[in-house]
């Protein structure tokens, strides 16, 4: 029983971090229907710069801060100057540089930082929380983090004009552009919440992974698995997927089919829900008229 | 991809080198003033921190060059990157061999780029010597005489755990954890090996991990609900630290062993956390630099002499730069045995001819020696213990 509830934890844990991450991806497929293979290297990125800021000195929450607004910033300009250009290509285009963002990402940490681990500073340190013995503190802060960022993601996109006007522009950019919607700054405004988002994941991530310039490859692959198990074009669905597979994850391999398959049970994920049910478990189902 | 290559000498030198005929010219890659060697190095992708090994060995050859070299030839070293992607090691040692004709291999670094282009090279007859990695299927001169390891050969380093094991605890059950490749498995089998059937059941749990999954807590998991009282841990760096902090946080109070691959205090145990990692228990062949014992040990002071000259303070502290500043020193009493006879046959034949030679950051007592069945040029290990500072070595030298 203890050992359960342990991996338990630990599946909850990591699958906060998932779940911000999945979170990032809706982002960007909610507005183009297209998965960003970079939003992983553009998290580690983003983790390295405030790793940086701390080893200067600054206290966590500011470069907490810092670190998701220059991230919000870095996205847009991304948008803006690399994937723009390549918004009337074909889908293939699209991917092929988002492979390539991802790669120079990768390249430039590890030319900066080298690629050794670092231990990465947690705001959650100390005693366990609420006698919770099966989590350290860093992990319940990790899953406390994760459901305030879908918290914020939820209000944004229900109570703010902003958010109307990007749900808009994702769902019908023709209409949204006649009653005066900039939709190219909707999509770009997308990328921007999506880096910053992905920030965050980074660096809730990097405590319990460690940071090096590789750490969200995995990650990557399971968030993934849990936007495609909730609905991808789903905020709530894909981050509720992102806990569900961190804790199949380690369920499954400890008692069903043993560690050496554990990975691929996100892929086995992945390719079950896209087989029975494509639009995942709480996803809008899409019907086009041919 | 990003494409290194190192020369250590000029452009003007080489034109000169090949105007000089000789009658040895025969040898590719050797002239009367030169001798060209080549390598693969990851110095991108997953496998990077190992690009150090290869920087240091650069920067070696440039210290013997500036001394007038080898038997008057400058060593010339050309190191290539691939990726640690074993296709790519294919496509530069093809390179190195056919278009830059290279006199042989040296120090190609990793066990899946190795096992790429062993079959190649013993076809083409171009030794491969001192290979980066402790897999032991490097050490095997009866089917592949033109392939030689360096490292203590995993298999070795599980053998003495084991007898560690059998002589403090002989009723113990050991949890292991280890990576999903050659690396992991060769120290199970060494492990097995060494307990022998009498006592293969003392392994009570065995949990792999790949090194594409985010991290090791659920295995850890698994392994301390296992009842192991003996926790052995076969993972690379990263993996490593997070095993070492998850056992701690879990309070599993088990007698962990840690394999020399990452034993380095910088890079695993300082991330793990020091105060968790005290008590891990390692085989060790070098000395640490951060250990403050060999402050005034001569091949320490000529280490960070050598340091201070051509490399950093950081590589310095580096357990892999440490490593790369013996293997190159070793390629160089290679070298000089081999006199003026720099024929491929030749070199193989001096490389199995080591006697007793002694490196600056090998512990005090141990030699390397080489023969033409013994393709191991370190067998010799000692273990220690973590205190939460340093490694304190305890007992004698021990081979597998």
């Amino acid at each position: 029983m203890n050992e359960f509830l342990h991996q338990l934890a630990s599946g909850l844990a990591l699958g906060g971090v998932y779940a911000i991450m999945a979170l990032a991806l809706v982002m960007i497929y909610q507005a183009t229907q297209l998965v960003n293979f970079a939003q992983g290297e553009m998290a580690m990125f983003s983790t390295y710069f405030a790793w940086k800021l701390m080893d200067s000195g600054w206290p966590y929450w500011r470069a907490f801060a810092a670190t998701a607004l220059i991230s919000f910033v870095g996205g847009i300009v991304i948008e803006r100057l690399v994937v723009r250009p390549f918004a009337k290509a074909p889908v293939l285009a699209s991917v092929i540089v988002f492979i390539g963002l991802a790669l120079i990402f990768n390249a430039l940490a590890g030319w900066l930082y080298g690629y050794s681990v670092t231990s990465f500073d947690t705001p959650f340190s100390g005693r366990p929380w609420l006698g919770n013995v099966y989590m350290s503190a860093h992990e319940s802060g990790a899953v406390a983090v994760s459901l305030c960022v879908l918290a914020l993601v939820y209000a944004f996109f229900r109570f703010t004009p902003l958010g109307l006007a990007m749900r808009a522009a994702a769902q019908n950019p023709v209409s949204s552009r006649l009653v005066g919607i900039r939709v190219g700054w909707m999509l770009a405004m997308g990328w921007g919440l999506a880096a910053a988002i992905g920030s965050i994941a980074g660096m809730m991530a990097a405590p319990i992974v460690y940071l090096d310039p590789n750490m969200m490859a995995g990650i990557l692959i399971y968030a993934f698995a849990g936007a495609v198990l909730g609905g991808i074009d789903n905020p709530f669905g894909a981050a509720f997927g992102g806990f569900a597979v961190g804790v199949l994850e380690n369920l499954v391999g400890a008692y069903v089919v043993g560690a050496e398959v554990k990975l691929s049970v996100a892929l086995a994920i992945i390719v079950a829900v896209l087989v029975w049910r494509p639009s995942g478990l709480f996803g809008r189902r899409l019907v086009a008229r041919v | 991809m990003l494409t290194r290559r190192s020369f250590l000498q000029s452009s003007a030198a080489a034109a000169f080198a090949a105007s000089a005929g000789s009658a040895r010219a025969e040898t590719p890659g050797v002239t009367d003033t030169e001798i060209k060697i080549g390598q693969t190095m990851p110095y991108s992708g997953p496998a990077s921190a190992y690009g150090v090994i290869g920087r240091t060995e650069t920067a070696y050859f440039k210290m013997i060059n500036e001394q007038g070299g080898v038997n008057g030839r400058k060593i010339n070293l050309i190191s290539l990157d691939d990726g640690y992607s074993p296709p790519k090691t294919v496509e530069q040692v093809r390179r190195l061999v056919e278009e830059e004709k290279v006199a042989f291999l040296f120090q190609t670094l990793g066990t899946p780029p190795n096992a790429a282009i062993r079959q190649y090279l013993n076809d083409n007859k171009v030794p491969q010597l001192f290979v980066a990695t402790g897999a032991s299927m490097f050490s095997d001169p009866q089917h592949f005489p033109w392939t030689m390891g360096y490292n203590p050969n995993y298999q070795t380093e599980a053998h003495i755990y084991a007898k560690h094991i059998l002589a403090t605890k002989p009723d113990a059950k050991i949890g292991v954890l280890y990576q999903n490749d050659s690396f992991g498995k060769d120290y199970l089998i060494g492990m097995k090996d060494a307990l022998g059937a009498e006592h293969a059941g003392m392994i009570v749990k065995e949990a792999s991990y790949e090194t594409s999954e985010p991290t090791v807590d659920s295995q850890v998991v698994t392994l301390q609900g296992s009842g192991a009282d003996v926790f052995l841990i076969v993972a690379t760096p990263k993996f490593a630290a997070q095993a070492i902090r998850k056992s701690f946080d879990l309070g599993w109070n088990a007698v962990r062993y840690v394999t020399i691959v990452s034993a380095s205090i910088a890079t695993v145990l300082k991330p793990a956390g020091l105060e968790k990692s005290k008590g891990l228990i390692t085989a060790t062949f070098g000395k640490d630099p951060t250990d403050p014992r060999w402050k005034d040990d001569g091949g320490m002071k000529e280490w960070a002499a050598f340091c201070a000259k051509y490399l950093s303070p950081t590589e310095f502290i580096d357990y892999n730069a440490g490593y790369a500043y013996g293997a190159a020193g070793t390629m160089i009493q290679v070298l000089k045995q081999s006199g003026n006879d720099l024929s491929r046959d030749n070199v193989m034949k001096q490389a199995a001819n080591l006697k007793d030679l002694e490196l600056p950051l090998l512990l005090p007592g141990m030699r390397i020696n080489t023969s033409p069945t013994n393709y191991s040029p370190i067998r010799q290990m000692q273990l220690s213990t973590f205190d939460g500072e340093s490694w304190q070595l305890f007992g004698e030298l021990l081979m597998g």
